[in-house]
């Protein structure tokens, strides 16, 4: 049996499925950085002193150039997408692969991060504040490691479908790209408030 | 594809070229403003606001928001709302701190 509403719109939500779908997801996923960023306000503003970030040997100019890198990600990723829309697929092609490379260049930053941590024996047990910077950051990157399998396989194997149904295909990257979008915004929120204050 | 849409894209497309240039910006502006001494109250705000800017641009312009299907503004009213009563969790828990002493 087909899919149903892949590339038309449905009557009553207006929408193409999938797209009603990632919206879904993204507002749970919302809440779940949103739980977790809570716990940090709770734990921070009942902590009798807390650390900033900088003292704890957090490096800033690393996570300014990720940030920059990832914001630079959500460019190429809409970029893509544009380009589908614009039926140029080798520019598709070219802006996903750069989308792709610049997840991977996000994800060795923050490696050479936590290496860095662990060789002044900082981890999430060492204090609180190590606790939250973990489990925030490592969500985080798991995030952006599922959106580069996803745009990885829509770059490679997934990309035969433009050939069979183009349409569908460009909304396929339009979902992916609102989730690599969701990525790039949670982190505008970790980094200031992990690394800056 | 009609060329009114290639046209429209065409547009948008400059639209998320002048959203990059501003992002980069303001994340040069959000590091540089945290090296002055600012009280923490007023860091925080400033960084927050700067950061909810650049929120915005991208939910607006790179997520397509800005013109949308009316079912994904509810959608998000809905979350923003649940945001706000988890976002409030800490502050209640501060209430039943200064009650306890």
């Amino acid at each position: 049996m087909e899919i149903p509403y892949t590339t038309e719109a449905r009557p009553d939500t207006g929408l193409f499925n999938a797209k009603l779908g990632i919206w879904l997801f993204l507002a749970s996923e919302v809440m779940l950085f949103g739980a977790l960023f809570s716990s940090y306000v709770l734990l921070r503003t009942g902590a009798p002193v807390w650390p900033h970030g900088r003292t704890q040997g957090l490096s800033v100019p690393l996570a300014t150039v990720n940030t920059m890198v990832l914001i630079g990600s959500s460019v190429t990723m809409v970029l893509s997408w544009a380009s589908l829309k614009l039926k140029d697929f080798a520019k598709y092609r070219l802006y996903m692969a750069l989308t792709i490379l610049a997840g991977l260049c996000f994800m060795v930053i923050k490696g050479f991060e936590y290496a860095a941590k662990f060789e002044h024996h900082h981890y999430p047990s060492t204090s609180t504040f190590f606790a939250v910077y973990f489990t925030l950051t490592g969500l985080h990157g798991l995030h952006v490691l599922g959106g580069m399998i996803v745009n990885g396989y829509f770059w490679g194997p997934g990309a035969k479908m433009w050939k069979t149904d183009p349409d569908r295909f460009a909304n396929r990257i339009e979902v992916a790209g609102l989730y690599w979008h969701f990525v790039d915004l949670v982190w505008i929120f970790l980094f200031p408030t992990l690394y800056l204050l | 594809m009609s060329a009114h849409d290639a046209e429209s894209i065409r547009k948008e497309t400059r639209a998320y070229i002048t959203v990059f240039v501003s992002l980069m910006v303001l994340t040069a502006l959000t590091v540089g403003v945290s090296y002055f001494h600012m009280p923490v109250g007023l860091a925080i705000l400033v960084a927050l606001v700067i950061a909810t800017f650049k929120g915005s641009l991208v939910a607006s312009v790179f997520m397509h928001l800005r013109a949308e299907r009316k079912l994904i503004y509810w959608i998000l009213i809905l979350t923003v709302l649940f945001f706000i009563v988890l976002m409030a969790i800490p502050t209640i828990s501060q209430w039943d701190q200064r009650m306890l002493r």
